[in-house]
């Protein structure tokens, strides 16, 4: 009779645990995993991936009608909205602001520090705050918020490549986590991790957001960058032993197949049946290769996938 | 375990008879190791050198084959465990399952909505690869009825699936040549189903009711049996435990060239969910992580959707990107006044620029140049994308029928191209629009005036 020996790899690396939150808010921590997502049989998973419900600091103006309708008025006020959000399950808010994008409605400090305050005293989960990815708009959004959030441990993004200062410096003095955004490039993933380092962001306040594609639309590039990542980490570089960042939510809803109430070939099926599994297939599909916050958006794709985190946990 | 070019050496009769072609044993036992060249090339190989570089040399997962004929399903032969490493290459069978419960017209309407099934997408056609059938009624002729309607509706592969012998033997006489997988030998009845298969030339599944050991005790038997077309379901059916097993498997097949456990693996994601989009969420774990043949209950067209995108995602080759077939695009509804935006045929390069036209709201025509698979400045700077590629594309796929206006939008990362352009197309206003996709809705709103 044959004896099967389970092959179990000895890692050497531990990604390191992420704290957020705090100051009379809820803490939540994630990272800590000393093995590949939910293989329990050779190390720990001592912090399960955590969902972030996507909040818009003003009413989303490009979302189709279904994914508006799931939200209701909700949408209108940020508090509203994370108030919701929480209530759905979020275990993390992530305010979007939005608004500050030049084309967008270029509001500034005054009006990010408004919506912040709007979504902390609405709820007790913790805050992502992500800029509208305009590197001035950034820096004069972001800061306003780490003062406004100050001691409540909030992640702030995006830093990239080309600008990171700024938002690396007000995460240090306010003690605020940066989230470090590189476009599906293991290497300058890596390369933008050393940077922040190199300036006195601790290591235990980075997240990582490597980028993905929704499914059908490059999800193989995040899913194979969150692999990679993750493998170079229990491998034992501490450069990339970082909790990833996944915003699976926003590049779904970008596309045709979440999108598209008509005019879709039959074979496309129903929309929100469709567009569900689409959101829940994307957002498990880069749980499963090592994300620990998935961004989301629809209420039923992030019951869906909680439910999923909680079978994978084996729960 | 592929072995190196100095462990094959040893085999090798060392004369350096230069018969092979290649100046000495060592030269030939680097190319052998290489792939490049047969072992036959080496008329002196030993009989025990030749069984033992055969050992070596076979696949660490055996290739099985489903079905006849065109449509038929071939699994197996994967050499990692992360698509990165090189590449997954047999994608996954989606398959999906019938009872010999369900009504004559429940059944026909079933196969003709699955059989009919296809999409486009990246300017291919996908559509679904089988069905299984399953003996729930516990009837012997109720099954070979099914299965028989089935199989005279659709020329697709199939899994039959029972655990009495006598109920699987009425059923494959009723399939004539089409080599059905025989689903499944089970520790009670595996010295029949083996029979079965071998009578009638048929993959064999095999199913563990107790883990991996009792899974690979069945394997050896049939092996030994003379059956060696495996399909292994370890019976697990949830989210973790499928995680789990179907990562040992895949690592002792690969790792620890474990042989009782080298064959493709068979999932029942329906039967580890408890909802619709709970199914499509567990069949994408399994198409992702190591299942080989899924075997879908809750058909619906989103669901089938999904599933046939995640398979063409997780099993694009990552040194050969998914293309875009080149061609004129229609983002949206497009009119004859609608912007004509010019791009390449990298599929992401497609999807970003596709996803935020879409996303903004700017219904418009794209025009896709081949590129081989190149973005934007890595094209430009192959020389793969210039003016004359650019102009070729435009006369070839009749833009100036498609729209009334002659304003044509280049990425602005090729901006430089603008001049000789011109040159190339006299007729065309050639615009200049953003480096980044993300700014092409701002550029439009700014630019674009009707």
């Amino acid at each position: 009779m044959p004896d099967v020996e389970i092959p179990v790899e000895k890692w050497t690396g531990t990604i390191k645990e992420v704290k957020l939150g705090g100051g009379g808010r809820k803490e939540v921590v994630v990272g800590g995993e000393t093995t590949l997502p939910f293989l329990t049989f050779e190390g720990s998973i001592p912090n399960p991936p955590k969902i972030a419900i996507e909040v818009h600091d003003k009413e989303p103006s490009t979302w189709p009608a279904l994914l508006l309708n799931a939200w209701g008025d909700a949408v209108k006020d940020p508090g509203t909205w994370a108030k919701k959000a929480a209530e759905l399950g979020a275990d993390i808010i992530c305010l979007k602001l939005l608004s500050a994008h030049p084309e967008g409605g270029n509001t500034g400090a005054a009006e990010a520090k408004a919506a912040v305050d709007k979504v902390l005293s609405a709820v007790d989960l913790p805050l992502v705050v992500i800029g509208p990815g305009v590197a001035e708009k950034d820096n004069e959004v972001l800061t306003a918020s780490s003062e406004a959030a100050r001691g409540q441990r909030v992640a702030l993004g995006n830093c990239e490549e080309k600008n990171y200062r700024t938002v690396a410096a007000v995460c240090i003095s306010d003690g605020h986590v940066a989230i470090a955004k590189t476009p599906l490039d293991i290497n300058l993933c890596k390369q933008l991790n050393i940077m922040l380092s190199d300036i006195g962001v601790p290591l235990d306040s980075i997240l990582m957001d490597p980028d993905t594609g929704a499914l059908g639309y490059g999800i193989e590039y995040g899913y194979s960058i969150n692999e990679r990542l993750r493998l170079a980490a229990l491998g034992g570089d501490n450069m990339t032993a970082l909790p990833i960042i996944n915003h699976a939510g926003s590049e779904v809803w970008r596309q045709k197949e979440a999108r598209a109430s008509e005019g879709v070939p039959e074979a496309w099926g129903d929309q929100e049946e469709r567009s569900v599994i689409w959101e829940s297939v994307t957002a498990s599909s880069v749980i499963n290769a090592g994300c620990d916050i998935v961004v989301m958006t629809h209420p039923k794709a992030v019951e869906r996938v909680k439910a999923t985190i909680n079978k994978l946990m084996g729960k | 375990m592929a072995l190196t070019g100095v462990q094959i050496y040893k085999f090798l009769p060392k004369t350096n008879c230069k018969e092979c072609d290649f100046p000495t044993c060592l030269a030939f036992a680097m190319k052998l190791a290489a792939g490049g060249v047969e072992l036959a090339a080496c008329p002196y190989v030993s009989d025990e050198g030749k069984a033992a570089l055969a050992a070596a040399s076979k696949p660490p997962i055996r290739l099985v084959t489903i079905g006849a004929g065109e449509k038929k399903i071939e699994v197996g032969n994967e050499t990692v465990l992360f698509r990165h490493e090189k590449t997954f290459v047999h994608p996954t069978g989606l398959v999906v399952r019938i009872k010999d419960t369900a009504s004559a017209d429940d059944v026909a309407k079933t196969v003709a909505e699955v059989s009919g099934y296809s999409v486009d997408r990246v300017g291919m056609t996908f559509g679904l690869d089988g069905f299984a059938i399953q003996n729930d009624s516990g009837d012997a002729a109720a099954f070979a009825k099914c299965v028989e309607t089935v199989s005279s509706k659709s020329d697709l592969p199939l899994i039959l699936m029972a655990t009495d012998p006598a109920a699987m033997s009425a059923a494959l006489g009723k399939v004539g040549d089409a080599k059905p997988l025989i689903y499944a030998a089970t520790k009670d009845n595996i010295d029949q189903m083996v029979e079965l298969a071998k009578k009638c030339g048929c993959a064999l599944a095999v199913r563990s009711s107790d883990g991996l050991n009792e899974l690979a005790e069945l394997t050896e038997k049939a092996i030994a049996a003379g059956v060696e077309d495996l399909i292994i379901d370890s019976g697990v059916r949830d989210f973790a435990g499928t995680l789990t097993t179907l990562t040992q498997i895949r690592r002792l097949a690969l790792a620890k060239r474990f042989e009782p456990l080298g064959y493709p693996v068979i999932t029942f994601p329906g039967e580890g969910a408890s909802s619709l989009d709970e199914e499509a969420v567990l069949a994408a774990q399994h198409i992702a992580k190591y299942g080989s043949i899924v075997v879908i209950d809750n058909f619906t067209p989103a669901l089938a959707l999904a599933l046939i995108t995640m398979r063409l995602n997780i099993y694009t080759d990552p040194q050969k990107p998914i293309q875009m077939k080149p061609g004129l695009y229609q983002i949206g509804e497009p009119k004859a006044e609608s912007p004509l935006c010019v791009t390449t045929n990298f599929s992401l390069t497609y999807f970003s620029i596709a996803g935020e036209l879409e996303g903004a709201g700017w219904a418009s025509w794209l025009l896709v140049c081949d590129t081989e698979r190149l973005s934007v400045l890595t094209a430009w700077s192959a020389g793969k994308f210039d003016a004359e590629k650019i102009a070729k594309t435009v006369k070839g796929e009749n833009a100036a029928e498609k729209v009334s206006h002659r304003n044509v939008i280049i990425p602005g990362g090729v901006a430089v191209l603008r001049g000789e352009l011109e040159e190339e197309l006299p007729d065309w206003k050639i615009m200049v629009g953003p480096r980044e996709a993300m700014a092409v809705g701002g550029y439009l709103k700014e630019n674009w005036k009707n």
